[in-house]
């Protein structure tokens, strides 16, 4: 399986009308968070979409997990961290989190940690581009442009245009190809 | 691991890179000290120990604090209520802290060499937080981060350091490290407080005339007489010194380019190396320089407490 760019831009509109649904039917407070890196464009992409569907933009903001993972004396250099940049009130929000590839679950479940920490969301749901199965943690997407079950030994790799790709794309190949 | 580092003793020894990875790193820090809930639980359950064997306020308290906003926990040991003073050895005392377990050291001490001299013989991670007059890393590296976000880079920088070079840690700290950042230094001190053969270090000159070393700088340090490390007098009295060295409105204004800025990495003695206004006044960064600290050590622990050697096979599983 992959994703050429038609089948990633009708995935990315499918899923934004039907988070448009739900806001409208909840009538909440939306917010969209990203998280780095893969999450940061894709949730560009959703708010202006959802601004155009909603006829409001939402605010957008962006969460580097690093500080929140779960493997930290497990690795060997300590990761990276990126910057973290959201500017909004957390508190009573529906706030959207986006990521590119959904798999073990570990990245939302440190990110479901740190968004608490900036304030208590009324509720808190899950964009992403591919769900690739394998999870570790009773987590799921609520919103998902494609499912597709992905061996262990295989990367999914999302690129797209923000990122410097020539096109975008879903490519699925095996580990430490790339 | 800084770099390929396990300690941080002294910045003569970190490259460029090196020094750069740890001020990236504290500039994602510093917006988490910016967050309604200062604490993220990177370093849960680790263990740093501060060991001071000097007085220190400010540096004791801004490791202390880095600590707890990365979840880790913070025990004190000082000197002076230690059994130092019952005549152990600094390598036992050491060899006695590790055996609790601790995954950071945070040492002072009055000796020059001494956190190298306990991280050969400990298995944490050892971190300086001023040896004697040697080097004080963790200042030189918040001296970096506080020029790096007021004047964009440090290329092309002059930056003069002024007063007591000899018994300065933290004018060593900034030697070792500006330059590396592309900083031209200029030291300034009465020739009594002046090292020989300092500017064999490289990236510096050498003047003993205040006007001479501040006109078109783009910062200045300005350092405390370290009294506590003098023993015969240097100097004939704080009054000529502060004539001569200390930089007050006048100077300031007549002397110095209107964007240069002011560092002190504390504790001020006000009226001997700067007056009050120049102190208070908008040049000032000393405050900043206080607040980049916390989120330079934080940046330092993280690093130093964060990984094992040993490296995880699948490097740690993602999304």
């Amino acid at each position: 399986m992959s994703m050429d760019s038609e089948a990633i831009h009708r995935a990315m509109d499918r899923i934004a009308h039907e988070i448009a649904e739900r806001a409208q039917e909840n009538g909440g407070d939306l917010a969209i968070v990203g998280i780095r890196r893969g999450g940061v464009h894709l949730a560009r992409r959703l708010q202006a979409q959802l601004a155009s569907l909603l006829g409001k933009e939402p605010p957008l903001g962006t969460l580097d997990i690093a500080l929140y993972r779960d493997d930290l004396s497990r690795s060997g250099a300590a990761p990276v961290v990126g910057p973290t940049e959201i500017r909004f009130p957390v508190e009573g929000k529906d706030i959207l989190l986006v990521d590119d590839v959904l798999y073990t679950g570990r990245t939302i479940r440190a990110a479901l940690d740190e968004i608490v920490d900036f304030g208590r969301p009324r509720r808190v749901w899950l964009a992403v581009l591919v769900d690739r199965g394998g999870r570790e943690l009773p987590i799921a997407a609520d919103f998902a442009g494609a499912t597709v079950r992905v061996p262990a030994g295989e990367d999914v790799e999302v690129r797209l245009v923000e990122g410097g790709a020539p096109t975008d794309a879903v490519v699925i190949q095996p580990r430490g190809h790339a | 691991m800084i770099g390929t580092h396990r300690h941080l003793t002294g910045l003569e020894e970190l490259s460029r890179e090196e020094i750069l990875q740890v001020l990236d790193l504290a500039t994602s820090m510093k917006e988490v000290l910016s967050r309604p809930l200062k604490k993220v639980p990177s370093l849960r359950g680790k263990l740093v120990v501060n060991l001071f064997f000097e007085a220190s306020t400010r540096t004791r308290s801004s490791f202390e604090i880095a600590s707890k906003v990365l979840s880790a926990d913070a025990v004190n040991w000082t000197a002076s209520s230690s059994s130092v003073t019952k005549g152990e050895t600094l390598v036992d005392t050491a060899r006695n802290l590790e055996a609790m377990r601790p995954d950071v050291l945070v040492i002072r001490h009055p000796c020059g060499g001494a956190p190298r001299l306990v991280a050969d013989h400990v298995g944490c991670a050892v971190v300086s937080a001023g040896d004697g007059a040697h080097e004080h890393p963790s200042q030189g590296l918040l001296d970096c981060f506080t020029l790096r976000e007021k004047l964009g880079t440090l290329e092309g920088k002059t930056i003069a350091v002024v007063g007591d070079i000899s018994h300065s840690r933290v004018a060593r700290s900034d030697l070792h490290s500006m330059p590396k950042l592309g900083a031209k230094m200029r030291l300034c001190g009465p020739p009594t407080m002046m090292p020989i053969g300092i500017e064999r270090i490289g990236g510096c000159t050498v003047h003993h005339d205040l006007r001479e070393a501040v006109e078109g700088a783009d910062a200045v340090v300005m350092l405390r007489i370290q009294h506590e490390r003098i023993g015969d007098p240097l100097i004939p009295g704080t009054r000529e010194y502060s004539r001569l060295w200390g930089l007050n409105a006048r100077k300031a204004a007549e002397w110095l380019k209107p964007e240069c800025v002011i560092l002190h990495p504390g504790p001020i003695n006000r009226g001997v190396e700067l007056s009050p206004e120049v102190a208070d006044g908008p040049r000032s960064l000393i405050l900043d320089q206080v607040q980049n600290g916390v989120a330079v050590r934080m940046a330092i622990l993280y690093l130093l407490a964060g990984g094992s050697p040993e490296v995880h096979p699948a490097g740690g599983a993602r999304s």
